[in-house]
């Protein structure tokens, strides 16, 4: 798992358009990278439900949430669009895995750790959270004690 | 509740504020959602109904979850002192917001839990014009019931339940906790919470 007080490293992602998200659409902003397992899996649902639900409190913290798992973006899309919520979607598809790798986050199973990383907007690593096993959904409350814990 | 087919109540009123608040229209302040305990029980503003000597447990819960129809039907056999509190996730169920908010309306014409029950009865009808004719039903003041749900004053006491539940870490309906001596809320599974009041 990527520690704290370290940037993060080079990745791309690919947002449903197929355009690359790397490391440089992070800066000068704050973002939860919200690493799930499977787009459609149960738990996933409920928690980008409920995170949905105080993307606005999020937001007036200055802090925005990006979804990322190793589904593809067609995938991600209808995952999004199914459970109506607007969080941006981000593919770890091909080469499978690889930001996931990089952030230390990759399961064995093929699919992304559950776990949480907030980004200051120089990259740096402000905070990060993994389950103890991807069945565990981390409450809401948890990124707003990062965010009040953050360095002024 | 049954579909008498007739019409609405009260008519759409297109100039009246929307049911489920403008997301973009964020408090000045932005609320505290840090870890906190989920507050105490305190009746004054909570909704609470049992036998005062039963056990009291708290639920968070919202009228178009499924299981927590499903745990209010087994909850009716049980000695419980209840406390509802609203946990409306809309991504989930699109209609909780508005239902949350017609339990709220009710309240303030002192029959909160008349219209929750009603509304648990037949969580497939949570459309505006089946809330009103709850409301009729339940011999409501149909138009100040309409006014009072699209309020602001409801929107930020079914917010305020929501914040609560956020705080003490609840992620699905239903949550339950049970009050410990002193009043501290702790959290207890459906099992344990069916054994409480067995």
């Amino acid at each position: 798992m990527i520690q704290t007080g370290t940037e993060v490293p080079d990745f791309t992602l690919r947002r449903e358009d197929g355009s690359a998200f790397t490391p440089a659409d992070l800066e000068g902003r704050r973002t939860v990278l919200v690493f799930y397992p499977y787009a459609f899996s149960p738990v996933c649902t409920d928690q980008l439900q409920l995170y949905e639900e105080v993307r606005e409190e999020l937001a007036a913290q200055g802090a925005t949430l990006v979804a990322v798992s190793c589904d593809a973006t067609y995938s991600q899309a209808a995952f999004r669009r199914s459970l109506g919520v607007s969080i941006e979607q981000l593919s770890d598809f091909e080469p499978k895995g690889a930001t996931c790798r990089a952030f230390g986050v990759y399961h064995d199973a093929g699919m992304p750790e559950r776990a949480l990383v907030l980004v200051g907007p120089d990259r740096v690593v402000e905070w990060s959270w993994i389950g103890e096993h991807p069945g565990v959904l981390p409450g809401a409350n948890l990124i707003f004690d990062a965010l009040a814990a953050r360095p002024a | 509740m049954a579909d008498s087919g007739s019409a609405p109540a009260v008519p759409p009123d297109p100039g009246s504020a929307p049911a489920v608040p403008d997301p973009g229209s964020a408090p000045a302040v932005p609320p505290d959602l840090r870890s906190a305990p989920a507050p105490r029980v305190d009746p004054a503003v909570d909704h609470v109904r049992g036998p005062a000597a039963a056990p009291l447990v708290v639920l968070y819960a919202d009228f178009e979850c499924p299981h927590c129809a499903a745990l209010h039907a087994r909850l009716h056999a049980l000695a419980l002192r209840i406390c509802f509190r609203h946990f409306p996730v809309r991504a989930s169920h699109p209609r909780a917001w508005p239902a949350a908010q017609a339990a709220e309306a009710a309240a303030l014409q002192g029959r909160f839990w008349e219209m929750h029950d009603a509304l648990f009865a037949d969580p497939a009808r949570l459309e505006d014009p089946h809330l009103w004719e709850r409301a009729r039903a339940l011999g409501l003041d149909v138009e100040r019931f309409d006014a009072d749900r699209r309020s602001d004053a409801v929107v930020a006491r079914v917010r305020t339940d929501f914040h609560g539940g956020v705080r003490a870490g609840v992620v699905t309906t239903p949550t339950a906790f049970r009050a410990a001596s002193g009043g501290a809320l702790e959290p207890i599974d459906r099992e344990g919470l069916l054994a409480l009041g067995a």
